[in-house]
C-alpha cells in the first residue's frame, strides 16, 4: 500500500484523539483518547518501518527493524503509564466522588 | 482491487468509525468497547504489514490487559451515561474545531510531501517476525529493555503508593 494512505489514516486517528481530549470531561475517556493517539503513532511507525525495509532490504536485511522495536518500547511505557494514571483517577474518585477532569484544577493550589 | 486493498480499506473505515464512537459515546463502558474494536483493527493493520509479533502484543497488552483495567475501574466506580459530566456546547464545538484544524494543517502539510512514490511493504518481509525482533532486542537494545523493567517496578510502586488509603 502507498505510505500516504497510512500517514493520512494515522493523522486522522490522532486528530480524533485530540478532539476527544478537548471535548470530553470524564477523566477516563480523556485517558482513553490519549491511548488512541499513542496507537495512531504506533501504526505510523510500523508502516514507516516496512517502507524503510522495502527501500533498503538489498543492502541491510534488518533495515527498518528499529521502528518496530520502538513500537514495542512505546507499548511498554504505555502500560506503565496506564497503571499510574488509573491509580491517580481512582484516588481522584475516592476524594471527590466524581471523575470530572475539572476537579484536577485544585492541584495548582 | 486485490484482497490486501479490500482489507486495508475495510480496517481503515472500521478504525475511524470506532475511534469516532469512542469520543461520542455517552456511556463510558461503550467507549471502552469501541476502543477495543479500534485496537483489533490496528492489530489487523499490523498483520497486513506482516508485523506479527506487534499484532499479538497489541492484542495481549492493549485489548487484553489495559482495556480490562479500564473496564474494571469504570465498573468499580459505577459510571454510566447519567453520571457523565458534560461540557457546555461551545467548549465542545471549540474542541471539535481545534481537532479539525489540526487535521487540516497536517493533511495540507503532508499531501505534497515527497512520499508519494513510497510503498509500505504488505504481506511479505520478515523483520516483523519474533525471531528477528528478538535477536535485535537482546543484542542492540538490551540496556533499554532492562531499564524498562526498572520503569515497570517504579510504576508498580507508584500505583500502590497512590492507590493505598493514607
Amino acid at each position: 500500500m502507498p505510505i500516504n494512505y497510512y500517514i493520512f489514516l494515522s493523522v486522522a486517528l490522532f486528530c480524533i484523539g485530540v478532539a476527544g481530549v478537548l471535548t470530553r470531561r470524564n477523566a477516563i475517556i480523556v485517558f482513553m483518547c490519549i491511548e488512541l493517539m499513542l496507537n495512531a503513532v504506533n501504526l505510523l511507525l510500523v508502516a514507516f518501518s516496512k517502507m524503510h525495509h522495502l527501500a533498503l532490504a538489498a543492502t541491510d536485511p534488518n533495515a527498518g527493524i528499529n521502528g518496530q522495536l520502538f513500537v514495542f518500547f512505546i507499548m511498554v511505557v504505555a502500560a506503565a503509564e496506564v497503571s499510574v494514571g488509573l491509580a491517580i483517577i481512582a484516588m481522584l474518585y475516592r476524594n471527590t466522588h466524581s471523575v470530572d477532569i475539572n476537579f484536577l484544577n485544585r492541584l495548582k493550589h | 482491487m486485490n484482497l490486501t486493498q479490500i482489507l486495508f480499506w475495510f480496517l481503515s473505515a472500521l478504525a475511524l468509525f470506532s475511534a469516532i464512537m469512542v469520543v461520542i459515546s455517552k456511556n463510558p463502558v461503550h467507549s471502552v468497547l469501541w476502543l477495543i474494536v479500534v485496537f483489533f483493527t490496528i492489530s489487523g493493520h499490523y498483520i497486513l504489514l506482516n508485523a506479527q509479533f506487534l499484532a499479538i502484543v497489541n492484542l495481549i497488552v492493549y485489548a487484553g490487559a489495559i482495556m480490562v483495567l479500564f473496564l474494571f475501574v469504570i465498573m468499580l466506580m459505577n459510571l454510566n451515561a447519567e453520571t457523565e459530566p458534560q461540557k457546555n456546547k461551545w467548549l465542545k464545538m471549540a474542541g471539535v474545531i481545534g481537532g479539525g484544524a489540526l487535521l487540516l494543517v497536517l493533511v495540507a502539510a503532508l499531501k505534497d510531501a515527497d512520499t508519494r512514490n513510497q510503498i509500505a511493504q504488505t504481506g511479505v518481509g520478515d523483520i516483523g517476525l519474533i525471531h528477528n525482533l528478538g535477536l535485535v532486542l537482546f543484542k542492540e537494545y538490551v540496556i533499554p529493555f532492562e531499564i524498562s523493567s526498572v520503569l515497570f517496578l517504579s510504576a508498580m510502586v507508584g500505583a500502590v503508593v497512590i492507590g493505598k488509603k493514607e
